[in-house]
């Protein structure tokens, strides 16, 4: 067993007791709640007639259904409407803050609990959404539960879990031109496989790692789940410190500050701790990395060629056939040149301000292909406010881009954003499930967000580093 | 506002040492949670009504035409054991997947593997994960595909699945087990017995402000 991790460490920090089913009980310092994995966790609490315990360690948002286009209430949707309602009443019926459209602070529950602060280091994080492992990149431990634990955690400020295993992932080197942490997180999840980090928790590190910036980090965390592993963290530094240090939590409260930066310091994991397994990956050799098939694993490098299912472990076979089959790609192909017919910069993986930017100065003076549709969905409203403030908005628009509203959005088609029947899209999303971005025929091909700008511009998969740079005036 | 007292919750849950029934078996690796349940059936406030929507997109064409799936087939109406592969429930945490598959009428799923926040939930649910290696497992189905009436017998205490004459050696996963065989699944009231000692950890944390806390002063 790991000894001496920061896993460890936030771990016995936060267990109350054990249970009789071997679990532990962990206290949760930070429940984020959202519209459409918490009503039935409230409705539960009612027929218990039990009340919220801890609401002021509870932060709602509005992010799966909300629309990213027209927002006048009541949602032309309906069920989007009732969700949102009943989201209403339960978090104003029970004390819980809610950052909701009219606030300003609106946005994916990822992006906005990072954003405001809300955060920190060495807290034990809980959401009802398997992209809560995001909040790992602060160096807590942060993963997704079900409705049932939902309703655990709102009656008892606890969830009861079973610790795990640590698996070090050490990505060494420096990333080369044109990548980005999106390439790293798919090339690891590429070589482990989407179950690999089943009973894993992921401790990312290594100089490529600790080089990149919170939003980076956050990328990487963010897709554990996609490997398997429920949480991943990184250990907080002094970019962690920066960035807490400009949130609302502290930026008016230097005291407070300064008065948890030794506890976030002594969760960080010791020079002689002890993993259960080890992983080094040569981050220098890693390019810019797409996915040809229907599962986050099934990544290649943009030179590499498609896998021959027949060359794969006899267990993975039948899939690859069956995700090639769908995206219609060959064995020994490239994905470069792969046509697409919608470009989506978004999602709680890449939506965050230096994404925004990234891609923005690509696409400055140039323009979307004609076949293509592209939007870029902010991941909240303080981002769209930050972008809009720069000019973002007007260099996307200017390109041809489709400028909305902060929400999930086309990651997983809950509103109007869905791809329609065949059409292939590249996407800044986590997900390239078959069925996932709202057409069961609908094809994704996941890459980082300049990826995704490139792809949008060019009207096909494209190697970014490729592209020319163009002058801008 | 007055402070919220924990409840210890209701009678603990009932035990579920063994599932017997018929079988229905669904092939594949990585098969994630948007095929159990489509993320548009999710725009819905209570879990009710949800098992129709089992692998809905696997099941229906774009003109809503039946497909080949076996929850299609009517040989196996009625079955409440699903036989799986590798890696099933993979990707979201939505509970709504077991909901739909438990309201479905499924009691007990068997496979290769699991992925964890799906095997979690579905044991919020009594429902346990069973898992056996891919030899068994691709006997089992083609058991099930052979004799969609046969029975198939569940001891999850003793780590078993029985059916025909052969007894497959399976794991079910120690805490899962322990919590299904003694009935303590419904952690809600098992750790709300614990709000004393909650409130002693949450003090404990130095990011927890005491106003945080609820149930008065130490």
């Amino acid at each position: 067993m790991s000894e001496g991790t920061l896993y460890d460490k936030v771990w016995d920090r936060h267990k109350v007791t054990g249970l009789p089913t071997g679990q532990d009980q962990l206290f949760v310092g930070l429940h984020l709640v959202h519209e459409v994995t918490s009503p039935q966790a409230f409705g539960m609490l009612k027929e218990r007639d039990q009340e919220v315990a801890f609401p002021e360690r509870t932060h709602a948002t509005v992010d799966h259904i909300v629309p990213t286009g027209n927002r006048d209430r009541p949602y032309r949707d309906e069920a989007a409407e009732e969700m949102m309602a009943e989201l209403e009443e339960n978090v104003r019926g029970s004390g819980i803050d809610f950052s909701d459209p009219d606030s300003g602070d609106q946005g994916i529950v990822h992006v906005i609990g990072p954003e405001q602060g809300l955060t920190q280091p060495g807290m034990t994080i809980v959401c009802g959404d398997s992209h809560t492992s995001t909040h790992g990149a602060f160096g807590a431990l942060a993963f997704g539960i079900g409705t049932s634990q939902i309703r655990d955690v709102l009656a008892t400020g606890c969830v009861a879990m079973e610790k795990q295993k640590v698996r070090r992932i050490e990505v060494t080197g420096e990333l080369g031109e044109g990548v980005t942490a999106k390439d790293v997180i798919l090339t690891i999840i590429g070589k482990l496989g989407t179950d690999g980090g089943v009973g894993y928790v992921y401790e990312y590190a290594g100089e490529a790692i600790e080089k990149l910036g919170m939003e980076g980090r956050m990328s990487i965390c963010n897709m554990s789940i996609e490997g398997g592993a429920r949480a991943g963290y990184v250990n907080p530094d002094e970019t962690t410190y920066e960035w807490l240090e400009g949130t609302d939590a502290f930026a008016d409260d230097p005291e407070k500050f300064e008065r948890l930066k030794p506890y976030w310091e002594s969760v960080r994991t010791d020079d002689d701790a002890e993993y259960d397994d080890v992983v080094t990956i040569d981050g220098s050799a890693i390019e810019p990395t797409v996915t040809w098939g229907t599962t986050p694993g099934q990544t290649a490098g943009i030179t590499e060629p498609i896998p021959d299912p027949e060359d794969l472990p006899e267990e993975d076979r039948d899939t690859a056939r069956r995700a090639q089959k769908h995206m219609r790609v060959e064995p020994g192909d490239t994905m470069e040149g792969y046509e697409i017919d919608v470009a989506f910069l978004g999602s709680c993986t890449n939506a965050r301000l230096k994404d925004l930017r990234e891609a923005a100065a690509f696409v400055e003076g140039r323009e979307v292909d004609d076949d293509v549709r592209a939007m870029v969905v902010p991941g909240s409203q303080r981002v769209r406010d930050a972008a809009e403030a720069e000019g973002l908005d007007e260099v996307f628009k200017d390109a041809g881009f489709d400028w909305r509203e902060p929400g999930c959005s086309m990651c997983l088609g809950m509103n109007d954003d869905q791809l329609v029947g065949d059409e292939a899209s590249a996407s800044s999303s986590n997900r390239n499930f078959v069925g996932r971005q709202g057409s069961k025929d609908g094809r994704t091909v996941l890459m980082s967000p300049i990826m995704v700008a490139a792809a949008a511009v060019t009207g096909e998969v494209t190697d970014v580093r490729e592209m020319e740079e163009v002058a801008t005036v | 506002m007055s402070s919220p007292e924990f409840s210890a919750g209701e009678a603990p849950a009932e035990k579920v040492t063994e599932v017997t029934g018929t079988g229905i078996p669904v092939r594949g690796n990585d098969i994630d949670t948007d095929q159990i349940i489509p993320a548009r059936f999710m725009k819905v406030v209570t879990f009710d009504g949800l098992g129709q929507f089992s692998f809905f997109d696997q099941r229906f064409d774009d003109d809503d035409n039946e497909k080949d799936h076996p929850f299609n087939e009517e040989k196996y109406r009625g079955a409440n054991v699903l036989v799986v592969n590798a890696n099933f429930g993979c990707g979201s945490s939505r509970e709504h997947a077991p909901q739909a598959l438990m309201r479905w009428g499924i009691d007990a799923v068997v496979g290769e593997s699991f992925a964890e926040i799906f095997a979690g939930n579905c044991l919020a649910l009594g429902i346990p994960t069973v898992t056996a290696d891919q030899e068994s497992i691709e006997a089992l189905q083609n058991y099930v595909e052979a004799n969609p009436d046969a029975e198939i017998d569940i001891d999850v205490a003793a780590e078993t699945i029985t059916y025909d004459d052969t007894v497959i050696d399976a794991t079910v996963h120690d805490a899962q087990r322990k919590a299904l065989v003694e009935g303590v699944w419904d952690t809600t009231a098992l750790m709300g017995a614990n709000a004393g000692a909650v409130r002693e950890t949450a003090r404990s944390l130095p990011y927890v402000p005491e106003e945080d806390i609820p149930g008065g002063d130490a």
